[in-house]
């Protein structure tokens, strides 16, 4: 048989982990899905991300990825960084190929995670229309976004996940519009579970890549994943660059089960009394030369989002 | 069982005998009682199959990838405009090599809008890797699909086959049907490369241009072999179901001087001629082409050929007659008819060959021999 | 062969007659073909359906241009269509009247199938149901006999007065 697959390294065993008693990154299992081979930049958040994705799925698991920084981390035929299944697809098809694939595997009666591991790219410009029509349909499966706030294996063009002021090889005098409300899009078709995280914070993401696995149903998390090369900072910071998001209030960690809004730990604090918006504007090139008035405007947005979500989990909205 | 349906119905029919895992579609005319149908099936629990009910024809492609890959056999429906917004992934599904089944009810491409039959929407898709087969008769659209899943899923072949089906002139025309108790006829859908968490694999990951090469001369090599495997197919079917087909419908061919090549129902409209033209003392065949891909051999040493092109590829030719002449080496007389539902009677085929022009081209009823 | 053109409107089951009349020569042990020339689908709009009958598989798929047979289901169609283009000099007419009209030749037949219908109460939407008494007077033709068209209504619909009516038309419509 032909075709395009790629024998694969054999699985380890698997631990089982109550859920409960991951209270520290050390509970996290050992056991990895991607190896250390990947064809990550240095400094990638994402490849970080996937890494305990993986690790809260565990090994009956698939992955379908549009073409993203995914195509290219996992490696390139025939070698490969995943130990388990990847379904690569076009860039507008993930949500739409996922639906298929958990149709077909429940009819087999498998209970096998289906996960879209997608760029902002492919899900908030190209691939909005399957993401929709596979929510809308009750779809069971993880769909996970990891935003990098560009196209970022081509070279950081502008999408509509993009921020306000930030430079990309589209937008050379940064961008004029702001970035796509993409949660309160998926909010809309009110999916049983849906999270946002961020690279900086891995053992909330596990915890809610385990939830979301728990639930039946089209579940969505969305994961703020900072890129050195695409926001121009030096790659050791990497950590640092997601913290500073959390804590400055503009990327705030929530879940939402059956639509009840819950602030995730991180973001209460930063929420209360958030870091100056300047200290995570400084340390990215892509924001060199904002204007005083564009830097005030995101100000505006990010406490106006603050405002938002803190009324709405008080019960005043 | 013996019933009329139409050619939308009875690939419904089909379907429902081949018992798809899951069934991905998009409604849109002339196809929309096809997937009304399996609709149908499913509510009334006569059919098990997963129907999604998906947002796009390049959604319902997607699905049917994703559950073909994972396990199950798959079945959609398009036509027109649906097929070419697929377009991306139906050149996906092939290079994925996973055997999918769809019908396509062909149907002319706007602007302006015009629902009726025309095959161009088939031929945009000629170089995606996926085999292509014309019917001209309800019960062919029916044997045709039944047989494109054992094609498909053929170990030699695994490649996803489409089935062609006029718009309106056969989707909506009623005639006998014979329904099959199909038996083992289709084996247990068993994909070599399915989804395995226990194995797992990569699939469709960056690939070189050595590596990347290798595989597409592979679904060249299974489309070769994809010839010998519909003749088996065939002849299995004849025999345990009392029909046969072949590469060709050959009709009055054995000592015809000239020979008419259409597909589709005007391949059927044009043996009505060729028995009108036989009355005149013209001796000519009809040669219906059934197999577009693969393309098969064709023996017309000595015959003048008049080719009916229900398609055009502006600015080169008809897509049929070109294959012919670059195929056997001949000059058809290329007659361009048909398009968006244009009328094409069995005077108008027989009037085709009284008039022919070796090495000519007409645009019917339009421009004489340019 | 024979060679039947429907008109009608678009929603008074002039494409489900042409289906009817195919099914029931069907069961005659007829060779059959009913299809509908395909605009727009829109109610109101006048609709031309073809059957043709054989003895032998038919592989004719264009549209009837000479007729045996021309049926009108809606005469107000007249108006704006010539419903006898084409129409064989033997060929014979059948209208959904009450009473005969003037213009018609050859050998016009006519049938209230609209009373008929109304006289079952078989009214779908708003509209008489006309696709099934037709079958009842065009097996007074003799195109079809009547117990297939029993069978054939039977086939595609539960409801019994759609034979019923098909019976009234048969005794009502005068050959």
């Amino acid at each position: 048989m032909s075709g395009n697959r790629i024998a694969k390294l054999s699985l380890q065993p698997m631990t089982n982990i109550n859920e409960r008693s991951v209270s520290n990154l050390s509970a996290i299992p050992k056991e990895e899905y991607l190896y250390k081979c990947t064809s990550a930049c240095a400094g990638c958040s994402s490849s970080l991300c996937l890494r305990y994705v993986l690790k809260a799925a565990g090994p009956d698991s698939v992955l379908v990825v549009p073409a993203c920084c995914t195509s290219v981390i996992q490696g390139m035929y025939p070698g490969t960084a995943m130990n388990v299944p990847v379904y690569n697809i076009a860039f507008a098809a993930a949500a739409a190929c996922a639906s298929g694939m958990s149709e077909a595997l429940a009819a087999l009666g498998k209970e096998t995670n289906v996960i879209v591991y997608a760029g902002d790219g492919g899900t908030v410009d190209i691939g909005i229309q399957a993401l929709s029509g596979a929510f809308e349909r009750g779809t069971n499966f993880l769909y996970i976004c990891y935003d990098n706030e560009a196209y970022g294996n081509t070279g950081m063009q502008r999408s509509g996940s993009t921020p306000l002021g930030a430079r990309t090889t589209t937008t050379p005098g940064g961008k004029p519009t702001a970035k796509k409300d993409l949660d309160r899009i998926v909010e809309a078709h009110n999916p049983p579970y849906m999270a946002t995280a961020c690279s900086a914070y891995p053992l909330d993401l596990y915890k809610k890549v385990k939830k979301a696995l728990s639930i039946e149903g089209p579940k969505f998390i969305h994961i703020l994943a900072p890129c050195p090369p695409g926001w121009r900072y030096p790659t050791e910071k990497t950590v640092e660059m997601g913290k500073l998001a959390v804590k400055t209030g503009t990327w705030i960690l929530y879940e939402r089960e059956f639509g009840k809004l819950a602030i995730s730990g991180p973001s209460k604090a930063a929420m209360k009394k958030p870091a100056p918006l300047e200290d995570y504007i400084k340390g990215q090139g892509r924001f060199k030369n904002l204007s005083p008035e564009v830097f005030d405007e995101m100000r505006q947005q990010v406490e106006h989002n603050i405002q938002r979500l803190s009324r709405e989990e008080a019960g005043v909205c | 069982m013996l019933t009329i349906a139409t050619g939308n119905k009875a690939v419904a029919a089909a379907v429902k005998a081949a018992n798809p895992g899951v069934i991905a579609a998009y409604p849109i005319t002339p196809q929309t009682e096809i997937v009304e149908q399996i609709a149908d099936y499913v509510t009334d629990g006569e059919l098990a199959s997963r129907y999604i009910p998906v947002e796009s024809e390049h959604s319902a492609m997607a699905a049917c990838i994703g559950a073909s890959a994972g396990g199950v056999r798959t079945f959609t429906a398009t036509s027109s405009h649906g097929l070419l917004y697929m377009h991306e992934m139906v050149h996906w599904a092939a290079g994925a090599r996973l055997p999918i089944v769809m019908a396509n009810v062909n149907r002319a491409l706007g602007p302006g809008w015009n629902t009726w039959a025309e095959h161009t929407d088939a031929f945009s898709q000629r170089d995606t890797g996926w085999l292509q087969v014309f019917v001209g008769t309800v019960q062919e659209a029916y044997d045709a699909t039944l047989m494109a899943f054992k094609i498909a899923e053929d170990e030699r072949v695994l490649l996803p086959v489409m089935v062609n089906l006029d718009g309106f002139t056969l989707s909506h025309i009623m005639q006998s049907l014979e329904t099959a108790e199909i038996g083992d006829f289709l084996p247990p859908y068993h994909l070599p490369h399915a989804i395995d968490t226990e194995n797992p694999c990569v699939y469709g990951p960056m690939t070189g241009p050595a590596d990347y090469f290798r595989f597409r001369w592979d679904i060249e090599r299974s489309m070769r072999d994809a010839r010998g495997v519909i003749a088996d197919v065939e002849r299995e079917f004849a025999e345990r179901f009392g029909r046969s087909y072949g590469p060709t419908e050959d009709y009055r061919c054995e000592d015809a001087d000239v020979v008419v090549i259409a597909m589709g129902t005007l391949g059927k409209e044009a043996e009505v001629a060729v028995d009108r033209l036989r009355d005149e003392g013209i001796k000519a065949g009809s040669m219906r082409l059934r197999w577009f891909r693969p393309f098969p051999d064709l023996d017309l040493a000595g015959r003048e050929v008049v080719v009916i092109d229900r398609d055009y590829s502006f600015g080169f030719g008809g897509v049929v007659a070109h294959s012919i002449r670059s195929k056997t080496g001949i000059e058809p007389y290329s007659v361009i008819a048909g398009l968006g539902g244009q009328e094409v009677t069995y005077n108008d085929i027989a009037d085709f060959v009284r008039n022919r022009h070796p090495g000519e081209e007409t645009w019917f009823g339009v421009s004489d021999h340019v | 062969m024979y060679e039947i053109r429907i008109h009608s409107r678009g929603g008074q089951g002039g494409v489900t007659a042409a289906k009817l009349l195919a099914l029931a020569a069907f069961r005659d042990g007829k060779y059959a073909t009913a299809c509908p020339f395909y605009g727009a689908e829109r109610r109101g709009a006048p609709v031309v359906s073809f059957v043709r009958i054989d003895d032998e598989p038919i592989k004719i798929y264009s549209q009837i241009h000479e007729p045996d047979l021309v049926i009108v289901l809606d005469t107000s169609i007249m108006d704006v269509v010539d419903v006898l283009q084409g129409l064989k000099d033997d060929g014979t007419v059948l209208l959904n009247s009450a009473h005969p009209l003037p213009g018609c030749n050859g050998t016009c037949r006519h049938v209230d199938l609209t009373g008929i219908a109304l006289a079952e109460n078989l009214v779908v939407a708003g509209s008489p149901i006309l696709n099934t008494p037709v079958l009842g007077a065009l097996a007074k033709m003799d195109i079809v006999t009547l117990p297939s068209v029993e069978k054939a209504i039977r086939e595609m619909f539960a409801d019994e007065r759609n034979v019923k009516a098909a019976e009234a038309a048969y005794e009502e419509l005068k050959v």
